[in-house]
């Protein structure tokens, strides 16, 4: 943020002009600019995904319009899909983890800072490799986000193999990533703060991180396969050739599957902090909070065949996997009941972050329930492939971790300007996008139980007014996100309230004993705690 | 920084972790493979497992037991061939051997060469069904316009779950010509 500029001059040789300014953003280690680089990267990305998204809503306005080719939209569904994902919620929490992370354990920055500047700078580059592939000769990658065998082996267009390398990019820089965040996390504490004292948004981090690990080589290894299926002969998801097309689909949901929760954990971290701030209380039940998050992330290694009831599976499979998803309700649930109990009798407020907390708690919630309906095989027979699971992804994804990412940035906004938004334009932001999101996927629900497929250019006409709904959200949703750009935009150029250290009322935590904004350089001698 | 020599051991050990499971994604071929046949829970069968004719110990005939197998072939994508079983099902007792064909005509104006992969439900009967003598063991070549008859020998063998009285074994046959040609070359 430009913010900066001024308070760390004494740090750097005061050059002016712009190649100073890039190789400042470009070489920076500093674990503060890393994160503002990779939230702002998260916002442009955060537009692009919903250009794409806004595309395939006024393609479905009504059957035939015909406004864009059917391929094209199926290279839109396409790269939205992977852009929203790998563009914008996980740089965005990875973001979150740069900038709070050090700061809430009292650590001076992250252990690996030029590591952290790596993981950030190989990924405007992936999606640069990612999105030529849109003005390739040729076709973008056009068989969904999934990129399931044959569709991108056999029948895959030439840009699979940007695609393909773009992903192993991004697969390089998440693992960096996780590799700085545990290192920070278990050598860089403040003496005293202990595991069991660290707030639940580190806690969050530091299991997500593992996830990473653990899923992000074997999409890695899955795309490599692709790769040598493409061009060097092998058949490993070729039946012709002796492999198994469905192998391709166990390997990515083992990736998959870990990978749903990567996208969540941290936002029920945040979730955690906020709401215990605005209630003016303490997180009810702490130990069983970070012990959900630990449960929900084994339990996460072994559903991923829930992804895949229909593929061709033996019965005692899909039971085992029906009743292991079914099990992730639990930890689930107790981290639902936590934060209701961490709301009872407590003295509340409602400011942007807390509602965008609440928005959260009670469409995430829908979201699950719905995740609950098609973990459920025979029911999922009948759901599958029908907009009722891309509403149910779409509840968990944008009113889940895109909700739980706002609530973050509004709540550490002023401890990283200095100044507090304009609470009347946040709520606005807040009313229009919950308005949106509810607009845009409710009805889809319905669609899938009235059976209308997913991965549709045109559909049949009993199917349009509510997928008229649908767009008419979508674009509420789509220009409701200027507010917030115009929001943060001001609250970086100093203007609005200051902010003192403490922020909100209720807030506690090492990252509120800091000044606002936020010193250059933290922690340079560890705190003491208390 | 404050502990340079840890920040190397969790360095380390997550790189090892890493490289496990990117390996361990290769892993799961050979494994898959394995799995799917010990257990049954998989529909089809890599070709390679079938590719061996079953050696099987000379055991009695159970008369007392019928199960019906039914075939089903289809040819993939747009493989312009003629494939189809020449009895759609039989009846046979466990711990006979039964031989069936297959007709197959290319109807193109190429010479081409196909492997036909099976595929079988209901996935229990997959470890109890033994091929002795097979046309989808090898790859199997037709003059273009020619056309030939393919037998299939197998036996059931006594182990078949007693619940299974049908079992479905499908064939799809697969284009593999510009492979061997680019061997060729
Ligand atoms: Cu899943």
């Amino acid at each position: 943020m430009t913010t900066h500029t001024d308070v760390h001059a004494h740090s750097h040789p005061i050059n002016k002009g712009f190649l100073s300014w890039v190789a400042r953003w470009l070489f920076t280690t500093n674990h503060k600019d890393i994160g503002t680089l990779y939230l702002l990267f998260s916002l442009v990305m955060f537009f692009v995904g919903g250009v794409m998204a806004l595309i395939i809503r006024t393609q479905l306005f009504h059957p035939g319009l015909g406004f864009i080719e059917p391929n094209f939209y199926n290279v839109m569904v396409t790269v939205h899909g992977l852009v929203m994902i790998f563009g914008v919620i996980m740089p965005a929490f990875v973001g979150l983890a740069n900038w709070m992370v050090p700061m809430m354990v009292g650590a001076p920055d992250m252990a690996l800072p030029r590591l952290n500047n790596w993981s950030f700078w190989i990924i405007p580059f992936a999606f640069t490799i990612i999105i030529s592939t849109l003005f390739l000769k040729g076709s973008g990658p056009n068989g969904g986000w999934t990129m399931y065998a044959p569709l991108s082996t056999t029948y895959g267009p030439p840009s699979m193999d940007f695609l393909i390398i773009g992903i192993h990019l991004l697969g390089i820089s998440s693992i960096l990533g996780a590799i700085n965040i545990i290192a920070t996390i278990l050598n860089l504490r403040a003496p005293g703060m202990t595991m069991m004292k660290m707030p639940l948004f580190v806690w969050a981090w530091f299991i997500t991180a593992f996830l990473l690990i653990g899923a992000m080589p074997v999409l890695a290894g899955v795309v490599t396969m692709m790769l040598f299926d493409r061009h060097f002969g092998t058949s490993f998801f070729s039946a012709a050739g002796g492999g198994d097309p469905v192998m391709y689909q166990h390997l990515f949901w083992f990736f998959g599957h870990p990978e749903v929760y990567i996208m969540i954990l941290p936002g029920f971290g945040i979730i955690s902090e906020v709401i215990a701030t605005f209630s003016r209380k303490r997180l009810f039940g702490y130990p069983f909070m970070v012990g959900a998050i630990a449960a929900i992330a084994l339990l996460s290694y072994v559903v991923w065949g829930h992804h895949m009831f229909t593929a061709g599976m033996a019965v005692g499979a899909q039971l085992f996997f029906m009743y292991a998803t079914i099990l992730i309700a639990v930890p689930t649930g107790i981290k639902v009941f936590n934060w209701i109990a961490t709301m009872f009798r407590g003295s509340l407020t409602f400011e942007t972050p807390m509602l965008f907390a609440l928005g959260f708690v009670v469409l995430f919630t829908i979201g699950g329930f719905s995740g609950l309906m098609l973990a459920i095989v025979p029911a999922d027979y009948q759901y599958q492939d029908t907009y009722f699971v891309v509403a149910h992804f779409h509840y968990v994804l944008v009113a889940g971790a895109l909700l739980s990412i706002f609530s973050g940035v509004y709540y550490w906004l002023p401890k990283w300007t200095g100044h507090y938004y304009n609470e009347t334009l946040g709520q606005l932001h807040f009313w229009l996008t919950i308005i949106g999101i509810n607009l845009t996927f409710f009805p889809m629900h319905f669609l899938g139980l009235a059976g209308m497929p997913r991965r549709v250019v045109d559909y049949a006409p009993q199917f349009m007014p509510a997928n008229m709904l649908c767009t008419i959200g979508a674009f509420i949703l789509g220009f409701a996100q200027l507010i917030f750009v115009y929001i943060v935009i001001r609250a970086m150029m100093k203007k609005g309230k200051p902010a003192d250290a403490r922020v909100w009322e209720g807030s506690h935590g090492l990252e509120w004993t800091l000044e606002s904004p936020a010193p250059y350089h933290s922690f340079s001698t560890p705190p003491v705690i208390s | 920084m404050s502990k340079p020599r840890s920040h190397r051991k969790v360095i380390v050990i997550i790189t090892v972790a890493v490289f496990f499971m990117f390996t361990f994604c290769f892993a799961m071929v050979p494994l898959y493979n394995a799995i799917c046949k010990a257990t049954g829970i998989n529909t089809s069968i890599r070709a390679s497992e079938w590719s061996k004719p079953a050696v099987l110990a000379s055991a009695a005939v159970d008369i007392s037991r019928e199960v019906t197998v039914q075939f089903v072939a289809v040819t993939n994508e747009n493989l312009r061939w003629d494939f189809y079983p020449r009895v759609k099902s039989i009846k046979i007792h466990p711990g006979a051997n039964n031989t069936v064909t297959f007709f197959a005509k290319n109807n193109t104006d190429n010479d081409m060469v196909v492997q036909a992969i099976p595929s079988m439900t209901p996935p229990q009967s997959i470890a109890h069904f033994h091929k002795i003598e097979c046309f989808c063991f090898r790859q199997q070549s037709l003059q273009a316009g020619a056309s030939k008859e393919m037998g299939l020998t197998f036996q059931v063998d006594k182990d078949l779950p007693p619940e299974i009285h049908t079992i479905t074994l499908a064939y799809t046959l697969f284009d593999v010509t510009p492979k061997t040609n680019a061997k060729k070359v």
